[in-house]
């Protein structure tokens, strides 16, 4: 069989296994699934910049930009449609990125990181201050979506929003792989090698970065937007900084090799911090650390490193 | 004859060092000039000033009757300047075919989103050119694990498969050993013809100069010196004070 049909069969095959399991799980394990995929998006525009080797402290700038998008629908303008809040977040999350973009796109390395740290402390400081259009620190409540005009029961709510975060986590993964094998895609990779040679092709570098940022503004905010909707309720913690470190933690816990691995990597890290702190409430945090730890000494790749190292003996 | 490259009294300093005056070079279409001259003596900084890496204090440069004197690499690159450099520019964590692939979609659908970079047409065409450098065994092979004189032929393969009108190739033998260097550069010469692409090469071989240019210029300290057919040239004893340090 090709791989590419193969490959296709275990996505659509895992696709179709995850969209029977609300049948299968109980309701806690459900949510934490819906965050986790939601959380996917934002770690898979970190990964794609990764890629160009690109590290940003400060993408839960375009992550509380689509939740409060989203979250300013529903408070002025009592929009419940999920679908037109999803589309806000991600047009929040590409328009605030292709402004800033304009800007952070010409840096590199520590000034990449740091510019996009501090522009989300700077979202983080409007949201926290100004109280009156945001709510400060009482934050903004989604509460009741529908869902092309039906208004799903208190229990089936959950259900919807954990197929809807599959579809649509199933898709953007999908674009963004084609995105990955695309000539773009690879002057990415291209560019973390050699800057000077890509311009020397004809290829704009600044383009490519700013393209790439912009995807992964827009990712970040339907991300956002999907929060919001999951736990209803959005506060300017979205936008600190260590939400976007989060992200990274994410990032290099998943790995970079596939378009897959923050998904995986979004699922595992959910999981690891919701029973380091059930085991030990005080000092779950440390439980993380370690685990980062041990991902950076024994599997660099992260854990998708260990689908490619299986992959590659199976065709052995 | 008409003039694909002139420039017109470039000039530029890095501080109290002069490394372009007043250049005036014209290179017709068709030709394959050698640029010789000791180290220091501004060859490279020609090669960057005429491609847009570096920018003129004073002077102008001319492309087939256009001024590309303000305009950025990747500009002069589209208008068919290609170069390669001393030490390979290349996407060491890419594939060898990768390399090429990647100058083949800069050149013919531009760098688009959707469509894939691996596709069955660019393939054969990069293949072709990988095979007229020798280098298709390697075409699966990571850059990083090439040795370097495969980097050296794969560096001008990129710049080659832009198909452009002028190439600059910066020291072409540099790095490959004594007995591979007139190999290297039969492939080079009869790819460069077959693809009637006008060649400027910096080069310390006076052997290599000697063989493949039919005009050679000499630098020395920012000045060109002399230009003419590279037996006469190599013939006067100021060059060769210049370019060798004794007569």
């Amino acid at each position: 069989m090709p791989p590419r049909i193969r490959a296709a069969l275990a996505f659509f095959g895992l696709l179709a296994v995850l969209l029977a399991l609300p049948f299968l799980l109980s309701g806690w394990v459900l949510f934490l699934l819906t965050v986790a995929g939601a959380k996917a998006l934002a770690v898979l525009g970190v990964v794609l910049l990764l890629r160009g080797k690109l590290l940003t402290f400060g993408h839960a700038l375009y992550y509380a930009a689509g939740a409060y998008a989203a979250g300013m629908a529903v408070k002025y303008w009592d929009v419940h449609e999920m679908l037109v809040l999803l589309a806000l977040g991600l047009l929040a999350g590409a328009m605030l990125s292709a402004l800033l973009g304009l800007l952070i796109a010409r840096y590199r390395a520590v000034y990449f990181a740091l510019l996009n740290l501090a522009f989300s402390m700077v979202l983080y400081g409007i949201l926290l201050k100004f109280y009156a259009v945001t709510g400060g620190t009482d934050g903004i409540g989604i509460a009741e979506p529908t869902l092309a005009g039906w208004r799903p029961g208190a229990a089936s709510l959950r259900i919807v929003l954990y197929e809807s975060t599959l579809v649509l986590v199933a898709l953007l993964v999908y674009l963004a792989h084609r995105f990955s094998v695309s000539p773009a895609g690879y002057v990415l990779r291209a560019i973390r090698d050699n800057e000077v040679r890509v311009e020397y092709v004809g290829t704009s570098v600044w383009r490519i970065v700013y393209l790439t940022y912009v995807i992964a503004g827009a990712l970040a905010g339907i991300a956002g937007a999907l929060i919001g909707l999951s736990v209803g309720h959005i506060t300017p913690d979205l936008a600190f900084w260590s939400q976007s470190g989060e992200f990274v933690f994410v990032a290099i816990l998943g790995g970079t090799g596939s378009v897959l691995a923050p998904v995986v990597g979004s699922i595992l890290f959910e999981f690891i911090r919701n029973y380091a702190f059930e085991l030990s409430p005080y000092t779950w945090q440390m439980t993380l650390g370690i685990v980062l730890l041990v991902i950076i000494f024994f599997l660099p790749g992260g854990v998708w490193s260990l689908a490619q190292t299986a992959a590659r003996r199976g065709a052995r | 004859m008409s003039a694909l490259l002139e420039t017109v009294g470039l000039t530029r300093f890095f501080g109290m060092v002069r490394a372009a005056e007043n250049l005036n070079v014209r290179v017709d279409e068709g030709e394959m000039v050698g640029i010789i001259g000791s180290n220091g003596s501004g060859k490279t900084t020609f090669l960057n000033l005429a491609t847009g890496y570096l920018k003129p204090e004073r002077g102008r440069i001319v492309l087939a009757g256009r001024d590309i004197t303000a305009l950025l690499p990747r500009s002069i690159t589209r208008m068919g300047v290609a170069r390669s450099f001393q030490i390979p520019q290349l996407y060491l964590g890419l594939t060898v075919i990768e390399n090429l692939l990647l100058s083949l979609a800069a050149r013919c659908a531009g760098v688009g989103l959707w469509a894939p970079l691996h596709r069955t047409e660019s393939h054969a065409e990069a293949r072709r050119i990988l095979a007229q450098f020798g280098l298709e065994p390697h075409a699966q092979r990571t850059v990083h694990e090439l040795p370097e004189g495969a980097r050296k032929l794969l560096d001008i393969a990129v710049a080659v498969a832009l198909r452009p009108r002028l190439l600059l190739m910066d020291e072409p033998t540099a790095g490959v050993s004594t007995e591979d260097k007139f190999e290297v550069m039969d492939t080079l010469a009869a790819v460069l013809r077959g693809a009637e692409i006008t060649t400027i090469f910096v080069e310390h071989d006076m052997d290599v100069v000697l063989r493949y240019s039919r005009r050679v210029l000499v630098f020395d300290q920012g000045l060109v010196i002399a230009d003419g057919r590279p037996e006469a040239v190599l013939a006067d004893a100021g060059v060769r004070r210049a370019v060798l340090g004794h007569v």
